[in-house]
């Protein structure tokens, strides 16, 4: 391996497989957020105290138990350029913060890309599992070995009242954050949308956008997760999570044999338009290629459209991003060449199938 | 509406925040607001979890006046020195001992954002071991509690001897 895939690659391995409910719930993701005892979380960190963080962390790549999982990568953020940076934030890989604000910044990456333990980010230790389709506790068993083979060798700040102690105290007790990737067109379609998501933050848990905390939901993306971390177990909020998921999907499963008993005819146009529009498009911005692209996804997932698949859509959502435009073309581009390069890798990749 | 800050120019921020059930409302104009950096979404600054942890911290009257003054000895973590005052500012510790300088504290912030302030999911296996074997305990009093309620003794005669078992383990 060659970790050139982490940077060239806009789709992970892990992404290629198809998992569970793959239609709706595009991929399913578990953060842990640990700290090392008797070191200042990152945000206090001398360049001495980050530099032992990471040479404590770093021990673990030797583990016997951790290789067993799979061979993994440690990439230095001082060392990668901003648009490699760029592009590993865009694949999920890394946060914005690591790329942006860290001091002796590290990802810790597994070869398909599943497993990312982010080193000096917000905490000493993030543990992330990335997983396809609805599968988030599957992703939670594998996250919490991991945790379990790293708190073999180090020691964890924990508390016995307060849990695991993070840096930022949204995070404090179990410091883990559960979040699952929804695709929900038929839902903002029928404008259902608005109620659900209010519905969802009574029962603690979060709305975002596909790049986390800030970012708007674009391409009828919606990432929903757990806010509460203190004073419930992992799998109360994991079953709470999972649970709240289900019901939207069956609420989006709903919907769209709705669209397609109620206003077929108009679902079929509003799909084959937009797929007209990115097959012949010479300049087209973000905003539009996500919301074009969602409706060409709801095409193929109800079978109205067979010139495309899933798994082409999913590459184009990483590759029509900044970054990873820039990275392919080699150099850094201006908002209005993005446009023009984003319009033609989105006519170039829908004609191959 | 007019800006709030300045009385001079329209308010084209308006933001209303709800915190238990206490409703404020925030109306700027677009310059009072970017110089205040406000926890409002959709200016530069944008609305960020620790605007509005700090946002949360400055419920209290008393904190707010203690700013200014010096008189007052400020709070302050033993170990890595953030005072209380710059976690209020930034949401975030410095160390894992401003748990214990600020505990005091803490417990309103925790229940306001969680709800809860005590810790019941995993224990580190190694380093927690006393812990897990606390917490079983404390599971099995409350079953031993609940079987002799329903007047299962045979049951509850097998969770005393558990119980035996792991205090005796200590």
């Amino acid at each position: 391996m060659g970790h050139n895939n982490f940077f060239n690659q806009a789709l992970s391995e892990w992404m290629k497989a198809s998992g569970p409910e793959s239609d709706i719930v595009i991929s399913s993701r578990i953060r842990l957020a640990r700290n090392l005892q008797c070191l200042p979380f990152p945000i206090l960190a001398s360049n001495e105290h980050s530099i032992e963080t990471l040479n404590r962390i770093k021990v673990l790549l030797d583990s016997e138990d951790l290789n067993e999982i799979s061979t993994f990568e440690l990439l230095l953020l001082d060392e990668m350029n901003d648009l490699s940076k760029r592009v590993l934030v865009e694949k999920h890989l890394i946060s914005p913060a690591l790329a942006n604000e860290s001091r002796n910044g590290a990802v810790i990456l597994s070869e398909n890309e599943s497993i990312s333990i982010m080193v000096n980010e917000e905490d000493h230790l993030r543990i992330q599992i990335l997983h396809p389709g609805f599968q988030i506790k599957e992703a939670w068993d594998l996250c919490n070995q991991i945790d379990d083979i790293f708190e073999s060798q180090l020691d964890y700040a924990y508390d016995e009242k307060r849990g695991y102690l993070t840096s930022c105290p949204t995070n404090v007790g179990t410091g883990i954050r559960a979040s699952v990737m929804m695709h929900l067109p038929a839902l903002v379609l029928t404008q259902q949308i608005s109620r659900i998501l209010s519905a969802i933050s009574q029962v603690g848990l979060v709305v975002r956008g596909l790049y986390g905390e800030g970012s708007e939901a674009t391409g009828n993306l919606f990432q929903i997760s757990n806010q509460i971390t203190l004073g419930q177990s992992e799998d109360d909020i994991i079953d709470n999570l999972y649970s709240v998921a289900r019901q939207i999907v069956e609420h989006e499963r709903a919907a769209r044999e709705k669209l397609l008993s109620e206003s077929k005819m108009r679902t079929l146009d509003r799909v084959n338009r937009s797929y007209g529009i990115l097959a012949h498009a010479m300049i087209i911005d973000s905003k539009e290629a996500s919301q074009r692209l969602s409706d060409v996804r709801l095409g193929v997932d109800l079978g109205l459209l067979t010139q495309t698949n899933a798994q082409a859509l999913n590459e184009l959502t990483v590759m029509t991003q900044p970054g990873y435009l820039q990275q392919y073309a080699g150099e850094a581009l201006s908002p209005d060449e993005r446009d023009l390069r984003r319009a033609e890798l989105i006519r170039s990749r829908l004609a191959q199938h | 509406m007019q800006c709030q800050e300045c009385g001079k120019k329209v308010a084209t921020l308006h933001f209303t925040k709800i915190i238990n059930g206490e409703k404020s409302e925030v109306h700027f104009c677009d310059g009072c607001a970017r110089e205040k950096g406000e926890m409002i979404p959709g200016t530069a600054n944008g609305f960020s979890i620790h605007n509005l942890i700090s946002g949360l911290l400055d419920f209290d009257p008393q904190s707010q006046s203690t700013l200014n003054s010096t008189s007052k000895p400020t709070l302050h973590c033993e170990e890595c020195g953030l005072s209380y005052a710059q976690f209020s500012k930034i949401g975030r510790f410095g160390c894992s001992s401003c748990y214990t300088s600020f505990s005091d504290r803490l417990d309103p912030l925790l229940r306001r954002v969680h709800g809860n302030i005590v810790h019941v999911g995993k224990v580190p296996r190694r380093s927690g071991s006393d812990i897990q074997a606390k917490r079983e305990v404390d599971r099995l009093k409350k079953e031993l509690k609940d079987c002799i309620e329903q007047e299962e003794f045979e049951t509850a005669a097998s969770i005393r001897d558990q119980i035996r078992q792991l205090e005796g383990k200590k």
